[in-house]
């Protein structure tokens, strides 16, 4: 192929998860955001001379039911590794991470981005622990100016689990796809906050442009501090376009690290990557290794939630439309159990997805509240009286106010707040005699061509019925009646 | 005998029968303390009035029937790489000036709840790395049987202090011989156990995956004491044996009649001194004529132990010591940037040895560099175990001299090879993790003390005692040094 194969983007992503455990990965102190300063810290955290790790089983736990809800092989005996850097708020001076042998590796996720569903490998999860803050102080708080640094060992030990993607990513909008659709797993598991504003979930993006797919990789820039989806996905497109626009002029990419700067919309170069810095990693000698048997992987398996893109599949398989099943698989869980249940109850999924998704989610927006006393079964009786003509929809919507405060069976609120549709016949009938006995004139326009005129006599039947007759029988009747 | 000369045993039964309280011990070890200490230097903190006070606590429980057992109320040392809550501790080095621990390391724990009285902080090589203890920043220590001569090390102030009567026991750590080659030029038992039997928490590490805690004393009995009382799985380290323990003193008096005993061959020759090669040949003598069944074993790797050790423990300790950076504690040098602060805190702080080693492991384990240093010196070691674990198929026990030579002048090994050559004997077990001790077996003809070191299998500490104690009847071993005599 000769000169313009168009430039193709490729993208790596990885993201740092803080897990929720009570404790941090190697000591007992509370894992806790907002606390004072240096007051969830001991000898280990702070790594005071003689103190030792021993390893959080509960993070193993956590970190091996990500690793499964990312399609992973879990190794069965996976080691921790030193990594060894100086940094002031890196207490012991290496961070205990993993290296050749992580826990988790060989996944893939699924994720949707620019109307198709693309398959991102994931490369590996590993267990590590987290460092302390700084704060530096004077000229702005930037680092080279700074007069005195604070540091914070609060966060120090707190269990980290990187994931790293395969470079499978092909744009900018698929790069946000998939840190939204993985915050998403995470968050569904119940094993971290996922809160990027408090950092306790982290994206870097590694991005390089070559010629077209079958081109050799270009040369990586890897980019940080991306504080939310929409910088990420802005940090992204504007590298890729950076280092288009370099290769273009006839420049070069260097391997570097490259800053957001989230106000000015541009990457700028933070340190040159000489090589690859040399962690010196060698096997942690405080530490055993991390066995996960098959026992024990199992058990971890059958504890899996149903994850957001499962449940948003199973929706679909229900006849739920894509739009009613993203609001209903993004819902606050209650709902979705609501739907469950209702589902349960014989209600119809169509139905039940579009009353949750619309009147019941407007109903608490508007009320302000997360209560509801709703019952599936409820639920499930006021779609059968809807569908057998008893309730109407602007009653049900009366009904429905009821059974969320918990005023009884549908048929109960609809007695008691006098909503039941008319199915005796024979009054509907009589009503609509009456009402077309009272109006003359407007029987004779509708002779005389008028067709419209229907409307107004349907509504005064259903004023004549207070609005318990219903208006489809009526207009059939009142047209027979007329013709 | 003076009350600083008795035995941890002896001593532990005067307690019982009346013949002394342990305030007597603690300031008879006091006393001798403050007749030897301007010449030994054994301490380098001695917490007087906290002995005292742990004296008389343990005479008043001991009085009212709430006996600990054989450690209650003795006076005891320690190597001051273990952590003691709020008693300054510096590993011997500048960078930890001043530093007092706000938390017990776990063998200080044991020992308090054992009812011990803890006398003070014995000197040692900075952060353990030497072999003579002249590598302490405040100063050596010297060998109570000839003051011209190194302790050995790194224990030396330990070993100096059972020496001396300056405490009844002590403990040292070993990570390559740290505690039997002090014991062995000092005249006293020094034994390191299996590893991961003696909880490591609270040690200021120097090479995690070799360091082990261990006891210094005078008689094989009081190590059995001393070893029993800080012991056991201990959950705030991950290295520590958490399945059964042997019974340490099961096979004490079972003397060693039909017993193998292993003679190590690559532990002699050239660079060994003579008397140190017929204090052991004499030994195995007496052995087999006490019923051993005495059999040459070659373990051919433990050539390349000393080349393993000095990449292994160099490669962790350059990681072990990266926290004394100047932040958060001990020695602090104001610099421009905080890599500034760190770097000049490290250079004023860490003495020549300690930056060689931190040196030589970081170089070991560098990128390009790993595979050939580091890697390798990983699958020596696993060689050297399996070579151990086939020799134990064949002896119940291995032997050797526990250092080449008798505790040598100061400056005598200023060059760091020679001095690493101290501890060829010592290494191999801390590389395969098994238990070994050093027991003295008699006297050179300058009057210095030679000892034997018996290597047991992981766990074995049961034969290994057994034959220990039975070369200590046979050897009758009971000169103490001069100086200590002309004190008593």
């Amino acid at each position: 192929m000769t000169e313009t194969a168009a430039w193709e983007p490729v993208i790596g992503i990885e993201v740092h998860v803080e897990l929720a455990t009570q404790s941090k990965m190697f000591c007992g102190c509370a894992v806790g955001f907002g606390n004072d300063p240096n007051t969830n810290v001991c000898p280990t955290c702070l790594a005071l001379p003689g103190a030792l790790p021993v390893t959080n089983g509960r993070a193993i736990e956590w970190i091996t039911k990500i690793g499964l809800a990312l399609n992973c092989e879990i190794s069965e005996w996976s080691v921790f590794h030193r990594k060894n850097y100086f940094y002031a708020d890196l207490p012991k001076n290496y961070q205990i991470s993993q290296f050749d042998i992580p826990v988790c590796h060989d996944g893939w996720l699924d994720v949707d981005a620019d109307g198709e569903t693309v398959r991102i490998g994931i490369e590996r999860a590993h267990q590590e622990e987290d460092t302390g803050k700084s704060l530096h102080i004077g000229d702005g708080g930037r680092i080279h100016a700074a007069t005195e640094t604070l540091l914070d060992f609060n966060r120090a030990g707190v269990p980290l689990v990187e994931v790293v993607s395969k470079p499978d990513i092909r744009s900018a909008a698929q790069a946000r796809a998939y840190a939204q659709t993985l915050r998403e797993v995470v968050a569904e598991l119940d094993v971290s906050d996922a809160r990027l504003e408090e950092g306790s979930i982290r994206f870097d993006a590694n991005i390089s442009v070559r010629r077209g797919p079958e081109a050799e990789f270009g040369t990586k820039v890897e980019i940080k501090n991306m504080n939310s989806f929409r910088s990420l996905e802005r940090a992204v497109d504007f590298e890729i376009k950076r280092q288009i626009a370099e290769l273009e002029s006839g420049g070069t990419v260097i391997q570097e690290t490259r800053h957001w700067d989230e106000e000015a919309g541009v990457t700028s170069s933070m340190r040159t990557k000489e090589g690859s810095s040399d962690y010196r990693y060698f096997t942690e000698p405080d530490l055993v290794p991390i066995v996960v048997s098959p026992a024990w992987r199992e058990e971890i398996r059958a504890t899996l939630p149903e994850l957001p893109h499962q449940r948003k599949a199973r929706y679909a398989g229900l006849g739920v439309d894509s739009q009613t099943s993203l609001a209903l698989s993004s819902a606050d869980p209650q709902l979705r159990d609501l739907f469950d249940g209702a589902i349960s109850a014989g209600a119809d999924s169509r139905s039940a997805a579009n009353w949750i998704t619309g009147e019941i989610v407007a109903w608490m927006r508007r009320e302000e509240t997360d209560s509801i006393e709703l019952t599936p079964e409820h639920l499930a009786e006021m779609l059968a009286m809807i569908d057998g003509n008893e309730l109407s929809a602007s009653a049900a919507k009366d009904v429905l106010d009821g059974l969320l405060r918990g005023e009884g069976t549908a048929r109960q609120v609809a007695e008691s707040r006098d909503l039941l549709q008319m199915t005796d016949a024979g009054a509907i009938e009589s009503a609509v005699d009456a009402v077309l006995a009272e109006n003359p004139d407007a029987v004779e326009r509708y002779q005389g061509g008028e067709q419209k005129v229907v409307g107004f006599l349907v509504g005064q039947v259903m004023r004549a019925t207070q609005g318990k007759a219903d208006p489809k029988a009526v207009n059939v009747l009142l047209r027979e009646k007329l013709s | 005998m003076a009350l600083a000369d008795l035995t941890i045993t002896d001593a532990a039964a005067g307690l019982r029968s009346g013949a002394h309280t342990s305030v007597d011990l603690t300031e008879a070890v006091l006393e001798r303390a403050s007749m030897t200490e301007a010449e030994i230097h054994a301490y380098l903190t001695i917490d007087r009035e906290a002995a005292l006070e742990a004296a008389s606590g343990a005479d008043q429980e001991l009085a009212s029937g709430h006996d600990r057992g054989t450690l209650h109320g003795i006076p005891i040392a320690l190597k001051d790489n273990m952590c003691q809550r709020g008693v300054e501790t510096t590993a011997a080095s500048q960078i930890l000036a001043g530093y007092r621990p706000p938390y017990d390391a776990t063998v200080v724990t044991r020992l308090r709840n054992a009812g011990s009285v803890l006398i003070g902080k014995a000197n040692l090589d900075e952060f353990a790395m030497g072999s003579s203890t002249e590598n302490s920043a405040y100063g050596p220590t010297r060998n109570p049987w000839d003051t011209g001569r190194v302790p050995g090390g790194s224990s030396g102030g330990s070993a100096a202090a059972v020496a001396a009567g300056s405490a009844l026991g002590a403990l040292g750590s070993d990570t390559g011989g740290s505690i039997r080659q002090p014991g062995s030029l000092c005249g006293v038992v020094g034994m390191k156990p299996t590893y991961g039997t003696v909880s490591r928490y609270g040690l200021i590490a120097f090479a995690s995956s070799l360091d082990q805690i261990g006891p210094i004393t005078r008689t094989v009995d009081d190590a059995v004491a001393l070893l029993q009382g800080i012991t056991g799985h201990d959950p705030l380290d991950a290295t520590s044996w958490a399945g059964e323990y042997p019974e340490l003193a099961s096979e004490l008096d079972a003397g060693v009649a039909g017993k193998r005993i292993g003679v190590v061959t690559e532990f002699g020759g050239e660079g060994y001194e003579p008397a140190v090669t017929a204090a052991l040949t004499s030994t195995l003598d007496q052995l087999s004529d006490a019923g051993a069944d005495i059999v040459e074993v070659s373990l051919p790797t433990v050539e390349l132990a000393l080349s393993a050790y000095y990449l292994i423990a160099p490669a962790e300790c350059s990681a072990n010591l990266a926290r004394f950076d100047g932040i958060r504690y001990g020695l602090r040098l104001e610099g421009e940037t905080t890599e500034e602060m760190m770097a000049r805190t490290r250079a004023q702080g860490f003495g020549p040895e300690v930056i060689r080693r931190i040196l030589l492991g970081t170089y070991a384990l560098s990128a390009g560099y790993y595979d050939a240093f580091y890697g390798q010196a990983h699958k020596a070691r696993t060689v050297l175990r399996n070579e151990f674990a086939a020799a134990y198929e064949q002896v119940d026990v291995l032997m050797s001299p526990t250092s080449p030579t008798v505790a040598f002048p100061f400056d005598a090994k200023s060059d760091p090879l020679s001095m690493y050559l101290s501890d060829v004997c010592t290494i191999p077990s801390n590389l395969s993790g098994d238990p070994a001790i050093s027991v003295p077996v008699g006297l050179d003809d300058q009057g210095l003390p030679l000892g034997v070191q018996v290597m047991a299998p992981a766990m074995g500490e049961p034969v290994m005692f057994a034959v220990a104690k039975e070369i200590e009847r046979l050897a009758g071993f009971d000169a103490r040094p001069r100086m200590v005599q002309e004190l008593a």
